[in-house]
Parts: structure tokens; C-alpha cells; sequence
């Protein structure tokens, strides 16, 4: 394996982990509030669905990024809405949202576009450019430090530095403003919030917006960056690998990076190469798939490490009386 | 009168749910274009109109039976088995690997065997998940996911690679002996003088189901583990100040969960494909939620509920074939329910408890 092949599969690493990192820090935000949130998967396909029909019609990618931001800010809402005001159960709510999500694009995408779900593939201004950084070409005869700068680090679509940006604005926020002091308190302990004269609704809806648009940056990075027009089911399980992240990063912005950069590598090596050998046995293609779920189900137990969820995700908040 | 009558929250709030998801499911068919009324009659006319349709929609019912029940007893537990389907996929190999092994001469030693394979399987499959809810506190919901994504990479790779007939192109195992055909309901039928469609997969495995819904109420209302799952389910700290081990019974709750999942596979492995392909649960197991949800965790509802998704499924293709509306309608649907009976109950409960209560008042 030579220098230049390490570095086209850490380029795709990057462009891959990139709709995990949004939704990862998607999932944080709502989480962090105490609102499990299961349904980022169908989020991000309603984001990718709806982005990518605004931009084949339209041929803007901008415009079709707002579109998906809406979707999915629309599908995060009626979250919020059961979980809530109604209090009914965050887990089956998500569950909901993911099939109202995968059924609704196909349909309403049959119908608008008669493709069989899909919508147009898109060309021109429709998609999100790769971005070339300044001297990048200069620099790409440079040995080593050229290169990475040339093909790692320049050359990717605005929203990859979007969620690279996305990542220390997430730390400060949550860490070193009063908005963030207030959503981590509300996920441990709403009750003392509340006592605070703080609103724990607007609070948890204000944490399930922000959840939304992040959710819907990603979902359009996936039909208008990463590929070119939404197919149906086109998100594969993402959300669920970003709650996988999530969960290994144990609620944490810089860890949420870093977990995610490793299940982008994962799914870069595993498209790459179909078997890999090592020491002699040989890895199959599924085992790299399912790596990132058997990591999860390893580190939530505490076996390495414990995580342990924000004390109140999951419930409801029942003023006091 | 302090809480509504029983017919309200059994009867009249389900049926508030239900309308709801249609009139939003009848809109979207609207919305798009076609004709509500005639949707919904070609549905109705494909799924019970003759004895193919019917067959196709009794074989879908018999797979949503399982999956809902084995939601249902997890439930009873309050714990939510999202698993069904990695389960549902393990069971099928827990049952093709029981129908491969033996040249089987009989159905009639097949299906115990069989039996017994899918439900081993399935309940090993949510063994590991129970075992790390129980010891070590890791939540059931998220570790059942990643077993379902988990589960699909395992047969695909067992099917690729291990199971295939070597010369096959296709991911599949080789078709099970003929002595592990099931009978269908053709063939079940024909000796009464009934002619039943041929074609239509339902099998004596929907028998099988009906057995696991009495089983189910006999296990959770008339046994002592019944009644100590359902303690467990209600107070956690009631249960064990009633010496009730927590750790037992959330393992003894989800052995049974997945075993019931798992036993799916007798109905659409061994009844209907009699080999094993990929993906061959096909989404029954996230239909167990909304069967399970809708049914309110007892067996009568559970088979009501498994009854219209198989009407919905077998619906759905129909409306795919003539109406050229995509059978992802029925995913909606099946969103909408849900989230109606399951999310957002307290949008229609709250009022209408408070309608009960005012109408209390006014009678004494």
C-alpha cells in the first residue's frame, strides 16, 4: 500500500464520516436536552429526498439544502410534538418518523418524478461543488505535505467543512454558553431547571430544532454532495451508525469526530477492498459492515469504558403541581 | 366516576387512532393524484375478494402474528423489543439449518423440529441484548438495533459464503427436502370439499400462530411468570420487594420475545420460500410494533391488528399492480399507526378522558 492509496482512503474517510459527524452532533443536541432521538435516520432520508428534488427542479443546491433542512426540521417538530407536549414515548415516536420517512419519499417521489422513487440525477448547479482551497494545485507536487493538503484536506464540498466547523461550534455552545450550561441541565435534571424559571419545553424544543437542521444538512450532503440525486433508502442505516457514534463518544462533541472519522474509515476500507487479510485470516466484507454495531454493543455495557446516557433522556418532563 | 369506562380506552380510543391514520393515509393518496375510494376498494377486493387474495393476506398476518406477539411480551415487561427483525432473520436460519440437515420424511416430525430450531434461534439472537439489560444496564433498544443490523451482515454472509450451492448465482440455500413441505391451506382444505387457490403461501403455520395467541394469554394472565413479568413490567421496585428477581425476568421476558420472532420463520421460510434468501423477513419485524401497539399487548387485539396489516400488505401490492401506487403507501401507514396509537395517544386520550370526566360530574 503505497503513500498515495493511504491518502485516497483517508479522503473518502472524510467524505463519508461527514453525514455521520452532522448527525451525530445532531443526535447530541437532542439527547443532551433529554429527547432520545431514534428517528435521525428518517430525518436525514427525508432531507435527502426533499433537497434533491428541489435541486433537480430548480438546479440550486442552496436551494435545495433549505428544502431539506425544512423536511427534516418539519419531521424533528412533529418528534418534539409527540415527545413533548403530547409526552408519549421518544422511542416509538422515532420508530414512527424513520416509516413515515421511508414511505413518504418513495411515494410522493413516485409521484412527482414517475422514476421509481428516484428523483432526476443532477447535474450542474444542482449538486455542491468540490471546493478547491487556494494553492492547493501548487502544492500537490510537494511531497507528503503537498499531497495531504492537496487531495486530503482541499477538495471536498462546502457542507464536509460545514460539519468539520460544526464540531468545535458544538463544544463551545454546549460548554461555554448559558444556552448549553442549561440544555446539558435539563437532560440530567429538568426538575431544577424548571425551579430556575427556565422553560424546559422551549429548552427541549429549541434542542430538537437545532437536531432537525443538523439532520438536514446531512441528509442533503447525501443526495446533493456525497451522490448526485436521492434513491430510495439512500441513508442505509446511517442514522443508526451515528447513534452507534454517539453512543461511543459518549455524548461528546471531539469524541464524536473522532468516532465518527473511524466508522467513516470503516466503510471506506470495507468499499475498497471486499476481503482483507490479516495475520493470515480473512476478514469478510459484512464483518467490516457490522463492525460499527458490534463496537457499540461492546462499549455501552461498560465493558470498555462505560457510557452513560443523560440522566433524564427518555422521559417526559411533568410540571409540578 | 374517576377514569373512563373500560370500552373507551379498549374500544373507542384504538378506533379514534385508526380513522386518524386513514383519513392522513386517504389524504396522501389524494395528494398524490388517485383516488381514495378506489384505493381502498381495490385493496379490499384483492385481499379478501377471492381465496388467492385471501391466502396472500391469512400468510402475512401469520408472519405479523409472531412478530406482534413477540413485541407484546417484552412489552408486558416494559421492555421494547425493537429486535424482532434480527430476530425473525436468525430464526430462519435456526430453521433452514433444522430442514437441511435431515432428509425429512414427514411435515408432521419436520415442524416440531422446526419449530424448535427457529424459536432456539431467535431467543439466543435476543439473549445477549436481555443479558446486557439485565447485568449491565445497557439500554435493550439500542443494543436490539445494532443486533438487527448486526443480524443481516451475519446471513449475508453465512448465504455468500457458507450456505450456497456452490454453481448458484443467487444468495440462497438449496430448496428444503420435499418432506418438509408444510401443508397449505390447498392442500389442508381440499379433503373438506373447499377448493383454495393453489398459489396463496398460507400454511398450517397460520394454526401454529393461533396456538401461540392462546399460549400467550394462558402464559401472561394464568401463570405465576406471567403475573411476574407483568409485576416487573408495572414496578420494578414493587417486584423485587415481592421477591421477584429483576434480572430474571427481563431474560425469561426476551427469550420468549425472540423465540416468538423467531418462530415467524415456519410461515415464510419453511412454508413459503423452502429455502432461505436474503432478507426474507422483509420489515415483519418492525410490523410486530404496530401490531403490538395497536392489539394494546393482548392477543385478541394482536390478531385483529396482525389481520389488517395482512389486509394492508396484501392491500398494498394489489394497489401496486393496478393503481400504480408504490407499496411504500403501506410503510406510511404503517408510520401513521405508530405514531397515532403509539407516540401521540395522549392527543386523543386527554380530551377524551376529560369529556368522561365532565359527563361523570354531571351524572352524580
Amino acid at each position: 500500500m503505497d503513500f498515495l492509496t493511504i491518502i485516497q482512503i483517508l479522503d473518502s474517510t472524510v467524505r463519508l464520516a461527514t453525514p455521520l459527524l452532522l448527525a451525530c452532533l445532531a443526535g447530541l443536541f437532542s439527547e443532551r436536552s433529554g429527547v432520545f432521538d431514534i428517528g435521525l435516520e428518517g430525518k436525514m432520508l427525508a432531507a435527502a429526498f426533499l433537497s434533491a428534488a428541489v435541486a433537480a427542479v430548480t438546479g440550486n443546491a442552496w436551494l435545495g439544502l433549505c428544502a431539506g433542512i425544512f423536511a427534516s426540521v418539519l419531521m424533528a417538530l412533529l418528534h418534539g410534538l409527540a415527545s413533548i407536549t403530547f409526552r408519549g414515548d421518544q422511542l416509538i415516536s422515532g420508530v414512527a418518523i424513520n416509516f413515515l420517512a421511508a414511505g413518504l419519499t418513495v411515494v410522493i417521489g413516485q409521484s412527482w418524478f414517475a422514476l421509481g422513487g428516484r428523483t432526476p440525477s443532477l447535474i450542474g448547479g444542482g449538486r455542491f461543488p468540490d471546493i478547491t482551497l487556494p494553492f492547493a494545485d501548487a502544492l500537490a507536487e510537494v511531497p507528503v505535505i503537498g499531497q495531504i493538503y492537496s487531495e486530503l484536506i482541499s477538495g471536498h464540498s462546502i457542507l464536509v467543512y460545514v460539519a468539520m466547523a460544526a464540531v468545535p461550534l458544538t463544544w463551545w455552545v454546549l460548554y461555554r454558553t448559558r444556552f448549553g450550561l442549561r440544555l446539558r441541565a435539563v437532560g440530567e435534571n429538568p426538575g431544577a431547571v424548571d425551579t430556575a424559571g427556565i422553560s424546559v419545553v422551549r429548552l427541549r424544543y429549541t434542542a430538537v430544532i437545532i437536531c432537525g437542521v443538523l439532520c438536514g444538512i446531512a441528509g442533503s450532503y447525501l443526495s446533493t454532495g456525497l451522490a448526485a440525486g436521492f434513491v430510495k433508502d439512500m441513508t442505509a442505516g446511517r442514522g443508526f451508525i451515528a447513534l452507534a457514534a454517539l453512543i461511543f463518544a459518549k455524548w461528546r462533541p471531539w469524541q464524536a469526530l473522532g468516532a465518527c472519522l473511524l466508522f467513516g474509515l470503516l466503510e471506506a476500507i470495507g468499499n475498497r477492498y471486499q476481503n482483507i487479510d490479516i495475520l493470515g485470516a480473512t476478514l469478510p466484507v459484512q464483518f467490516m459492515q457490522a463492525l460499527p454495531y458490534m463496537l457499540t454493543v461492546v462499549i455501552l455495557p461498560g465493558f470498555v469504558g462505560k457510557a452513560i446516557p443523560p440522566r433524564a433522556g427518555g422521559e417526559a418532563y411533568v410540571k409540578e403541581r | 366516576m374517576k377514569k373512563m369506562p373500560k370500552w373507551a380506552d379498549v374500544l373507542l380510543i384504538p378506533a379514534i387512532n385508526l380513522s386518524l391514520a386513514f383519513l392522513i393515509s386517504g389524504l396522501v393518496i389524494w395528494a398524490i393524484g388517485k383516488d381514495p375510494w378506489v384505493a381502498i376498494k381495490t385493496m379490499v377486493q384483492g385481499s379478501f375478494g377471492d381465496s388467492r387474495g385471501l391466502g396472500y393476506t391469512l400468510y402475512y398476518t401469520t408472519n405479523f402474528i409472531f412478530t406482534g406477539l413477540a413485541v407484546a411480551v417484552a412489552s408486558h415487561a416494559r421492555l421494547f423489543n425493537i429486535g424482532g427483525e434480527g430476530q425473525a432473520t436468525v430464526g430462519g436460519l435456526g430453521v433452514a439449518l433444522v430442514c437441511l440437515a435431515v432428509p425429512w420424511p414427514h411435515w408432521t416430525l419436520a415442524l416440531p423440529a422446526a419449530i424448535l430450531g427457529g424459536a432456539l434461534f431467535g431467543a439466543a439472537w435476543a439473549a445477549i441484548p436481555a443479558y446486557l439489560q439485565a447485568k449491565r444496564g445497557s439500554h435493550i433498544v439500542i443494543t436490539t438495533i445494532m443486533f438487527n443490523f448486526i443480524a443481516a451482515a451475519l446471513l449475508g454472509y453465512l448465504l455468500v459464503n457458507v450456505l450456497k450451492e456452490p454453481g448458484n448465482m443467487a444468495a440462497e440455500t438449496r430448496s428444503f427436502p420435499p418432506g418438509a413441505h408444510l401443508p397449505t391451506f390447498h392442500e389442508m382444505l381440499a379433503p373438506f370439499g373447499i377448493d383454495f387457490n393453489k398459489n396463496a403461501p398460507a400454511n398450517i403455520s397460520f394454526l401454529v400462530a393461533l396456538l401461540c395467541l392462546i399460549g400467550f394469554y394462558v402464559l401472561i394472565w394464568k401463570t405465576r411468570l406471567g403475573y411476574a413479568i407483568r409485576a416487573f413490567g408495572q414496578s420494578e421496585s414493587a417486584a423485587v420487594y415481592a421477591g421477584i428477581s429483576p434480572v430474571k425476568i427481563t431474560i425469561i421476558a426476551m427469550l420468549i420475545s425472540g423465540g416468538l420472532a423467531g418462530l415467524m420463520a415456519i410461515n415464510n421460510v419453511m412454508g413459503e420460500a423452502e429455502r432461505l434468501i436474503l432478507n426474507s423477513v422483509e420489515g415483519a419485524g418492525f410490523i410486530g410494533i404496530a401490531v403490538a401497539l395497536m392489539g394494546r399487548n393482548h392477543p385478541v387485539g394482536v390478531f385483529l391488528a396482525a389481520l389488517l396489516f395482512g389486509f394492508l400488505y396484501q392491500g398494498g401490492a394489489e394497489l401496486a399492480l393496478w393503481e400504480s401506487i408504490p407499496r411504500e403507501l403501506i410503510v406510511v401507514i404503517q408510520g401513521l399507526v405508530i405514531l397515532l396509537t403509539g407516540a401521540l395517544d395522549n392527543m386523543v386520550r386527554a380530551p377524551l378522558e376529560k369529556l368522561f370526566l365532565s359527563f361523570g360530574k354531571g351524572e352524580a
